[in-house]
């Protein structure tokens, strides 16, 4: 047998689900078991103590949800992966394996609004800060660097606001300072952009989208490249004696495997966080067309794009492939197959206008998600960013008239003309609302 | 030969059956001794530790020296080696002398010297490489992890299973 290097799609199909060796099942068996029986007290002792690899009991690791985590690892390029129970959690373990009350972590401004809150709100409230970095652009990032910062967070494709992380630059940056960089990379699926591949050390998604990509469960998992350095001073967490395992130094005893071991023997086992096997199954399922599904996605995000930018009742598009795209060059340069199918427009009518139109729609889903194989919408401003202050709002890219889609795998031709009987509907109302006194 | 990649790993498992560890400890946050009990505890090879200082670990009988080890046990397929890089040449020519089919630097123990003296002295030569990590690779340990194996096959056994129950069942 010789080495061979898979490519993506082969590995979307098999990487870590070889046939079940018990019974020879060539599709990934759903293993509901909470517990796994110790073949002798022995065996149970080196469980315990990570001696060796095995299941002990389904919040540490399940195998279900392990085939899920190694094929997220392969295909994000890492040394391994995380499953959690949400997007949230995924970032939530990434954090706490790495920080600790006292620390700090800078990230771009423009973020997911849940992980905005997670981060300024929660996790302040457990002693570890946030600085969020108007911009996130890597001399912004640079500048909020402390001495007691720890990580540096991006996304790929921010959300709602679209923009494109520099990966290979803002890497630089966090490794020039001695921390890693963590990407949200949710928008961009592993099909379309790797960003360990760019230099980022954690990658962390919320599986919930195209993942799945089916709108079924919630999910999320962290992979970990391996090639950070954690002994090198500035993660004293990692390479200090653990009181929660006999005071063993993770860096010393399972060097490059250091983050994420501690990340699962003791972060997820005590947050609890743990991903459902059958939502690990659903996953499994989601990522075998993953390669697939996603041109499907991009092609026709581009065709509404277009159809958008092309109407006079849409003052602005922000779709990253777009001439009038800020992020055009960096979107070529990421997301060369295409930045994802989530983006966002603005209704000269603003917040009036949104409202009517997502209310006009019938074939398009007025609902809090994407990523879905059916197109979705949402009004960010009175939804998914409303818990956010003005100042936060507007950090974070989002604006009143913003209409955000995620535009799904239907006829292009069926989305156009959904939204076309929308937009007359949107300014209708609008010269309606205006004529009032 | 100095092996690379996974195949020729896999090949020197299949092949090899006794190892012979060099700075195995008995002090249980040692890095050396995870890996001297999870293959003690596997059975997929048979360890022994090599240390001056140790009668014993564990009930296996520990040996001084590889070369006192080969006087009783003839010569071992792999000598692991867990010491400085600076000792390893002087491992790495007790191991040509004794006749080792192959030795096996772990994480971090590179000197080229070392790996000069072994290559030319006929060995197997695998560099900075966990033997431990590289077992559980091709036995479906590092899966369990969630850790990435590098593996893809619709062949029914891992490489070094031979049977479908689990390996402490052997």
């Amino acid at each position: 047998m010789e080495d061979r290097r898979f490519g993506f799609r082969t590995r979307a199909v098999h990487a870590g689900t070889p046939p079940d060796p018990a019974t020879g099942a060539r599709a990934q068996p759903l293993y509901l078991s909470t517990s796994f029986v110790f073949d002798s007290a022995e065996h149970a002792a080196e469980l315990f103590s990570l001696r060796t690899y095995g299941n002990i009991y389904s919040r540490i690791g399940n195998p279900t949800v392990s085939a899920f985590e190694e094929r997220m690892a392969s295909l994000e390029g890492g040394l391994g992966g995380i499953a959690t129970a949400s997007g949230l959690a995924a970032q939530l373990v990434a954090i706490l394996s790495l920080a600790q009350t006292g620390d700090h972590f800078v990230a771009s401004a423009n973020l997911y609004g849940g992980t905005v809150t997670q981060f300024t709100v929660t996790l302040r409230r457990m002693g570890i800060a946030c600085t969020l970095a108007p911009g996130g652009a890597p001399a912004d990032i640079a500048q909020a660097i402390r001495p007691e910062t720890k990580a540096v967070f991006v996304e790929t494709i921010g959300n709602p606001a679209g923009n494109i992380a520099d990966i290979e630059a803002l890497a630089a940056v966090a490794h020039r300072h001695g921390v890693p960089l963590i990407v949200d990379n949710t928008f961009a699926s592993p099909a379309l952009c790797r960003p360990i591949e760019w230099g980022a050390d954690i990658v962390v998604h919320s599986a919930t989208k195209y993942i799945g990509g089916h709108g079924t469960v919630i999910g999320g998992v962290l992979v970990e490249s391996g090639a950070f350095p954690w002994g090198a001073g500035k993660h004293p967490l990692l390479a200090q004696p653990s009181p929660g395992y006999h005071d063993m130094n993770f860096v010393e005893t399972f060097g490059e495997y250091a983050y994420l071991m501690r990340a699962r023997a003791e972060v997820l086992r005590d947050v609890g966080a743990c991903l459902s096997p059958m939502n690990a199954w659903l996953m499994l399922q989601g990522l075998e067309t993953l390669a697939v599904r996603m041109p499907v996605h991009v092609e026709n995000a581009r065709t509404v794009a277009r159809f958008l930018q092309g109407r006079d009742e849409v003052a602005w598009v922000s779709f990253a492939e777009l001439e009038s795209s800020p992020y055009r060059a960096l979107s070529a340069k990421y997301l060369p197959d295409g930045p994802g199918s989530i983006f966002t427009f603005g209704l000269r009518g603003g917040g009036e206008a949104g409202r009517a139109f997502i209310e006009a729609l019938e074939l398009w889903s007025h609902l809090a998600n994407v990523g879905d194989a059916k197109s979705l919408v949402i009004h960010p401003a009175s939804t998914t960013h409303q818990q956010l202050s003005e100042e936060e709002m507007r950090a974070s890219g989002v604006t009143p008239e913003m209409v955000r889609v995620s535009v799904g795998l239907e006829d292009a031709a069926d989305l156009l003309w959904d939204l076309d009987r929308a937009l007359h509907a949107a300014a209708s109302q609008t010269l309606v609302t205006e004529g009032k006194p | 030969m100095i092996l690379n990649g996974l195949s020729a790993r896999l090949a020197l498992l299949r092949r090899s059956r006794t190892v012979a560890m060099v700075g195995a400890s008995n002090k249980t946050t040692r890095p050396s001794y995870f890996v001297f009990s999870y293959l003690r505890t596997h059975r997929v090879l048979e360890v022994t530790p090599i240390n001056p200082a140790l009668a014993e670990i564990d009930g296996i009988k520990a040996f001084p020296t590889l070369t006192a080890y080969a006087a009783e046990r003839g010569a071992p397929d792999i000598v692991d080696v867990f010491r400085k890089p600076s000792e390893a040449a002087a491992v790495a020519r007790e191991a040509v002398a004794v006749g080792a089919k192959a030795i096996w630097f772990q994480y971090g123990v590179i000197d080229p010297e070392a790996i000069r003296i072994a290559d030319e002295g006929g060995l197997d030569v695998v560099v900075d490489r966990c033997i431990k990590v590289e077992s559980a690779r091709f036995d479906g340990g590092l899966s369990v992890g969630g850790f990435n194996s590098g593996l893809v096959t619709a062949r029914r056994f891992r490489p070094l299973e031979s049977e479908p129950m689990g390996r402490h069942a052997r």
